[in-house]
């Protein structure tokens, strides 16, 4: 043999790989089917929010927050409302935590559900994406029912929500958590006990809990490498503390795990989502679903026509916007795939002086490099999938 | 995070400035979040410092970014996140630096800072000595300037459009339909000093801060 014969492979996996998730190019080095090193190119995607953002008030700003992550937008807009409520110290009246917490979880759901069934496609499973996108579908129909819209929402404004749920949409979701765990043992059944969707996914792209920290992972990275992590839990945010749901925690560091806790994630999304329905339909669950200052949050459309103050404030708040005391926060929000945080900093006028997204996919994407080496070529497509990339928050 | 922690924000920084020279390190606690600044040619030690010592153990990176402000003299901000998982508790760490001065890269410490920092040099033209492949990350291939900073405007200087002729896609100077309308509503009587109005000298100044 002489040396041309041996040399290393390299090769593009995407920008139009279906497996790449979005528009993800990877450089692949390859010793036969033995990936030597992984260069992931992004940018892909770049639009320039953080830039974009700086020429724009608060409010006009939450809609760039859908089309990060957009299968599950209302979670990272719900980060950025955190950051501007905490610099302006609004409190959420209780009706609003309970919408934010359950539509929070629909989003958890949507989010599972998308990443867990592409990848079982991903390793060569078809079905599963059509069962669980009809699922997906539903909650989408929720998603418009509440906002206007089956997934840029633009829901949750500070210091509360748009719009009141009505009662039948209320009831309606849920009506459709039971059999939605039904669906979630029919999932598991048809591909997470599947013989081959285990030979692809056991042992493969395993981390340790030590590696995972060092590389900035969250969400459910750290939990499928043994740490009862989250952020609902450790740093409890709107009114996660009075729920009762478990975190799941995996052993084996590996895609495996990672799904199987995404699963389960789902059922306990769920029955978070159960208690808010009992909780919203409650009469302690009614009452405002926004702030009543009136510098921040619009006044009803009814208040508007008979009063002179109210009047005022809805025109200076859809021209020049409400100002946001100087100073910078940082707040986290554990989104379904991981650690989504803003870090906000204000000069006092009515437009961010600087807003920087930390978005969980960018820092597991990093890790592709280091976590792909000394694996087959097949295996590249298995371990993108378990990472949960959306190309929407990594290139921003 | 709001409920109190042993040792407070401000002790815990206390306590971390201590363990370097008189002034090295400044705290300042806002917003319930603890904030540590320090010389730009520190940060690595620094943040050696909070990844080993136990009373701190930030193991977890988080978050490195770039921040702008043309009319200092370092008109940059290094800003890094950093959590404990361990005791449950964020830090933020914030070095200065300007365009030609290049800040100790912290890959060595966190192999995360890889990207992050890339991301910083390549939206801000932040350097950074000691990292391994300090390319452009998010922005096209061949794009020049760095788009982050105050001075390059939010509609950029080109565009790319296909060349039919060429069977390429080249890039051209940004031609707008319309002009860029960059609507001012701040009001301009609230930024207004009162008692500077003429024949208002006697007027108090409306207390700061409750117009929000």
């Amino acid at each position: 043999m002489n040396d041309q014969s041996i040399r290393n492979f390299s090769i593009n996996f995407g920008p139009q790989h279906p497996a790449a998730h979005g528009v993800l190019r990877l450089v692949l080095e390859l010793d036969g089917e033995i990936v030597e090193r992984v260069d992931p190119h992004i940018g892909l995607l770049h639009r320039g929010t953080e830039k974009l953002m700086e020429a724009r008030t608060y409010v006009q700003n939450i809609p760039y927050f859908d089309r990060l992550d957009y299968v599950s937008p209302m979670n990272q807009e719900h980060g950025f409302c955190l950051a501007i409520e905490k610099l302006l110290g609004l409190e959420v009246p209780r009706r609003a935590q309970l919408i934010r917490v359950l539509y929070l979880e629909i989003g958890r759901i949507l989010s599972h559900l998308l990443n867990v069934t592409t990848q079982a496609l991903d390793v060569g499973a078809l079905t599963p994406p059509l069962w669980g996108f009809e699922e997906r579908e539903k909650l989408m129909g929720f998603y418009e029912r509440a906002s206007g819209a089956r997934l840029h929402a633009n829901y949750i404004r500070p210091g509360g929500v748009h719009e009141d749920l009505p009662t039948q949409l209320v009831e309606d979701i849920g009506a459709w958590c039971e059999p939605f765990l039904k669906v979630v043992d029919d999932l598991e059944a048809l591909f997470i006990d599947n013989r081959i969707f285990k030979q692809r996914n056991v042992d493969i792209g395993v981390v340790t809990l030590d590696e995972c920290w060092a590389w900035g992972f969250s969400g459910v990275m750290v939990r499928g490498s043994g740490a009862a992590w989250d952020l609902r839990k450790s740093q409890p945010y709107e009114c996660y503390e009075e729920m009762d749901f478990d975190i799941p925690v995996g052993r084996n560091c590996d895609n495996y795990d990672r799904q199987v806790i995404r699963m389960e994630e789902m059922r306990q999304s769920t029955h978070i989502m159960q208690q808010c329905v009992t909780k919203l339909l409650a009469p302690e669950g009614q009452g405002p679903i926004t702030t009543r200052q009136g510098k921040v949050a619009p006044p009803p459309r009814a208040e508007m026509k008979r009063s002179m103050e109210a009047l005022i404030h809805h025109f200076k708040l859809y021209t020049e916007g409400f100002h946001v005391p100087a100073g910078e926060v940082y707040t986290a929000v554990e989104a379904p795939k991981g650690e989504f945080g803003v870090y906000l900093v204000s000069d006092g006028s009515d437009k961010p002086y600087r807003c920087k997204i930390r978005a969980p996919g960018y820092a597991h994407l990093q890790a592709m490099d280091f976590m792909c080496r000394e694996h087959m070529l097949a295996d590249v497509s298995a371990i993108l999938g378990s990472l949960d990339i959306v190309f929407g928050e990594v290139d921003r | 995070m709001t409920e109190a922690r042993t040792p407070s924000d401000a002790e815990l920084g206390e306590a971390i400035a201590s363990s370097f020279p008189d002034g090295a390190v400044r705290v300042q606690v806002a917003h319930d979040e603890l904030t540590l600044m320090a010389e730009a040619s520190a940060i690595v030690e620094v943040a050696t410092f909070l990844r080993d010592d136990p009373r701190c153990r930030f193991v977890c990176f988080i978050d490195l970014c770039g921040v702008d402000y043309p009319q200092r003299d370092k008109r940059f901000d290094v800003v890094l996140h950093l959590l404990s998982p361990q005791h449950n508790r964020r830090i933020r760490l914030k070095v200065m630096t300007d365009e030609a001065t290049a800040v100790p890269s912290l890959t060595a410490v966190f192999p995360s800072a890889n990207w992050y920092e890339r991301e910083a040099y390549d939206l801000f033209g932040i350097l950074f000595t000691g990292h391994p492949d300090l390319r452009r990350i998010l922005t096209d291939y061949g794009f020049e300037g760095h788009p982050l900073r105050k001075d390059f405007p939010m509609t950029g200087f080109v565009e790319v459009w296909w060349n039919d002729a060429e069977k390429r896609v080249v890039n051209q100077p940004v031609r707008l339909t319309q002009d860029f309308r960059d609507w001012d509503f701040l009001s301009p009587w609230e930024a207004m000093d009162v008692a500077s109005l003429p024949g208002d000298e006697k007027a108090t100044r409306a207390p700061v801060g409750d117009k929000a």
